[in-house]
């Protein structure tokens, strides 16, 4: 009985220990290959005469970039063109989650309407975005259809108002004169008191089950009240139009075909992955909940809108969310097409003048990876406060 | 037969009436189209709408594609005189380069076999009935990348010539590096995962550093990062092939998605399973490896395959660090001026668009009828 004393046999065996065996060794062989890579790192660097630090920041850029929301010539420093790329990210990303999201929605739910011809035609713009790669996509808007458009003074036109040839898509720009600031103080009261009123009809509607014309008021309140301002301020606000001359259009909103491609291409392949989330979600919810809203006699519209979607918003948000940041990441393939991004101002032309690659790639990635950390934890806050409440 | 319980009545009914057909409207194709076409006045109009723009769209499509189409041309003259028809003659005249890039014409029949080999073991793998798919998996995963690179890129002592991997291009990049993806993603994705789920707290944390890092950043980052920080990192005097980042930053890119595919797998698995493996006196790995594993990777099949349609998309982006992959064999073709044209360019990426399409579409099909089989096992 005296082997059996200590009750086990040999620290071999014991799980503690190798636990802390095995971590230890994970740990040193990373540590091991983080301070190799280091250390070659900074051979290779000194060898070839990489700067080790952030120094470049401040120096002079010396190259053009094509659009800029924010001022910036040539002769700014890296880190203004940093920002430039940075916004003109959030640009791309702004506009094609805002578009991406009602067309998926509306993609989503025609492949679920009853209409067999319409549902076919949505899963046929379904299958093609999703099967074909993005790249090949913007490719094809870029090359194909936008750069073999007719020339200035050959543009299609609508109506005179939106041109669109081989150097871009041009819109209506509206100029603001003295006094706008009345329109869009007008236009926030409206809103204001849209919301208001809907806020005065549900509570009476909770109450004693009148209902009022929240949709009819709040259009009358949105259109009535700018448009009274626009007249008493004696019509401030203007647009000015793309017009011919010699041979170029000027004037008006110029978005570069770059731009438009990679925007249109974004948008339209995104939405069909929303579509399809859009689907399953709706698809998850049980069939008894729409059963019983046409038993209480609501018809399709209302069901959906007021019964089943907001149940399967909850499944819809996560992979939506996602999709939100697969945009972002993939405005990156904005280097195929020459839209200046932040990879290709950032991580191509200043990588490349500077030759600072490792700083450089580590503050590009940095920024995405915030962006995702930052969604994925506001993700998680709408996920706690929606979760399913079970007793 | 009873008698009728009330001999006053009038009439009793003792022989059943023949059955009649259902009205004209409720059966049939008109009743399928009330339902299903015309169920309300919206419902008409739109698809009217559609059904008239599919016969303005469709037959003006076809019809470029097909009868005034270009089949055959010497150079692209006739392509450049004829604009309302697509330029097949361009994707036949440059089919070669596409499928092969610059790969000597000599020793294609190379590149031909490890497709073939390829093709074979992925179908004997996947399919359902196959006999020992375990057999074919091991070969897949464990034989047939030493037999590629041995073949695609030479061996001295088997009387094959090298093949520098400058002449590599077109289609079989674009297939060789979604291989490389997935051969090395996948067993790589499977530690990551169980890294994750491991209560070893250092091995958690590197395995959740190194998902979420990947998955937060868009790949062609992580190709620039490799391309232009990997040979940085490595001793001095070592210069890596050009192929060699790129593959490295794909694989390593792709096992990060495949470690969350898996994970899904490993969180799906019965508690009773591992109490089970347990009681038996199973260790962590026979545990792991003999009860959990091959029950995970069953399930999230489609899901990996799922993942695949996405990497083999993404094999498209390798162009940015000069790979020269199918669509990038296709940009370089259009840049022959002997073969340049509006109609040339749309002929090549519709070529394109078509073979991308074939592929993915198949590969969802063929997830979507696991999903649906699997599903059928746990159905209640």
């Amino acid at each position: 009985m005296a082997a059996e004393k200590s009750g086990r046999s040999s620290l071999a065996n014991d799980p503690n220990a190798r636990a802390l065996l095995y971590q230890g060794l994970l740990a040193a062989g990373l540590i091991a290959l983080l301070w190799m890579g280091w250390r070659n790192a900074v051979v290779n660097m000194q060898a070839r005469g990489i700067p080790m630090g952030f120094g470049f920041w401040d120096e002079t850029a010396g190259f053009d970039i094509n659009q800029s929301l924010i001022g910036y010539s040539a002769l700014s420093t890296y880190g203004r063109a940093f920002w430039v790329g940075l916004i003109n990210t959030g640009l791309v990303g702004a506009i094609g989650i805002a578009l991406a999201t009602p067309l998926g929605f509306a993609v989503g739910v025609a492949r679920l309407s009853p209409n067999w011809v319409l549902s076919k035609v949505a899963l046929v713009y379904v299958e093609l975005m999703r099967n074909t790669p993005l790249l090949l996509q913007l490719a094809f808007w870029y090359n194909a259809v936008l750069k073999t458009l007719p020339g200035p003074r050959q543009s299609l036109s609508l109506g005179d108002l939106v041109f669109l040839n081989n150097r871009g898509l041009y819109l209506p720009r509206p100029q603001f004169g003295a006094g706008a600031f009345l329109v869009a103080a007008a236009l926030a009261l409206a809103l204001g008191g849209a919301l208001a009123f809907r806020f005065w009809a549900r509570r009476r509607q909770a109450s004693s089950g009148e209902r009022a014309p929240v949709a009819l008021v709040a259009l009358l309140l949105i259109l009535a009240l700018p448009t009274l301002a626009y007249l008493a301020a004696g019509e401030p606000i203007g647009f000015s139009l793309a017009r011919l001359s010699g041979f170029n259009l000027s004037g008006g909103l110029q978005l570069s075909p770059e731009f438009a491609a990679l925007t249109f291409g974004l948008v339209t392949y995104t939405a069909g992955f929303i579509a399809e989330i859009v689907r399953a979600g709706v698809l998850a919810v049980p069939h008894g909940q729409s059963e019983a809203a046409s038993a209480l006699g609501l018809h399709r519209s209302a069901t959906m809108r007021l019964v089943v979607i907001p149940q399967a918003m909850r499944l819809i948000v996560p992979p939506l969310t996602s999709q939100y940041l697969n945009i972002i990441k993939n405005s990156s393939l904005a280097v195929f097409v020459g839209y200046p991004d932040l990879v290709l101002i950032f991580a191509g032309t200043v990588l490349n003048q500077t030759h600072a690659a490792v700083q450089v790639m580590a503050i590009t990635m940095a920024v995405y990876l915030a962006i995702s950390l930052a969604v994925s934890f506001a993700l998680n806050l709408f996920n706690a406060r929606n979760a399913l409440k079970e007793r | 037969m009873p008698a009728p319980a009330n001999s006053n009545a009038a009439y009793v009914r003792l022989a059943p009436e023949p059955i009649l057909p259902p009205p004209l409207l409720s059966r049939g194709a008109i009743a399928w189209a009330r339902a299903n076409l015309f169920s309300s006045p919206l419902s008409g109009a739109i698809t009217l709408a559609l059904v008239a723009l599919a016969l303005s769209m469709l037959p003006p499509l076809i019809a470029w594609a097909t009868t005034r189409a270009i089949w055959s041309a010497p150079d692209g003259a006739l392509c450049r005189a004829h604009q309302d028809g697509a330029c097949w003659a361009f994707v036949a005249q440059k089919l070669a380069y596409l499928s092969y890039g610059s790969y000597p014409v000599a020793e294609r029949w190379r590149v031909d076999v490890v497709e073939a080999v390829g093709g074979a073991l992925i179908l004997w793998m996947l399919w359902p009935r196959a006999p020992r798919r375990g057999l074919g998996a091991a070969l897949f995963f464990l034989i047939f990348p030493i037999l590629a690179f041995v073949l695609l890129h030479g061996a001295e002592g088997l009387r094959l010539p090298q093949v520098d991997t400058l002449l590599w291009g077109g289609v079989f990049v674009s297939l060789l590096t979604a291989l490389v993806g997935i051969v090395f993603s996948l067993p790589l994705g499977v530690l990551l995962a169980l890294g994750r789920r491991s209560s070893l707290p250092i091995v958690r944390a590197s395995s959740v550093v190194f998902i979420e890092f990947v998955r937060g950043v868009p790949f062609i980052t992580v190709l620039y990062m490799a391309n232009n920080m990997l040979p940085l990192f490595l001793p001095p005097g070592w210069v890596p092939d050009r192929f060699a980042p790129p593959l490295v930053g794909t694989a390593l890119f792709s096992a990060a998605y495949m470690a969350e595919e898996v994970r899904g797998g490993l969180q799906s698995i019965d508690k009773g399973q591992y109490e089970g493996a347990m009681a038996l006196g199973l260790g962590y790995w026979r545990l792991t490896g003999l009860v959990v594993l091959p029950q995970a990777l069953t399930r999230v099949i489609p899901g990996v395959v799922n993942n695949f349609i996405g990497l083999f998309k993404d094999t498209t982006l390798v162009a940015i660090v000069g790979m020269t992959d199918f669509l990038a064999a296709m940009d370089n073709a259009f840049q022959d001026t002997v073969w340049s044209g509006p109609t040339i360019l749309a002929t090549g990426y519709v070529f394109a668009g078509l073979f991308y399409f074939v592929f993915c579409y198949a590969m969802s099909r063929y997830s979507a009828a696991m999903e649906r089989r699997l599903a059928a096992g746990r159905g209640r």
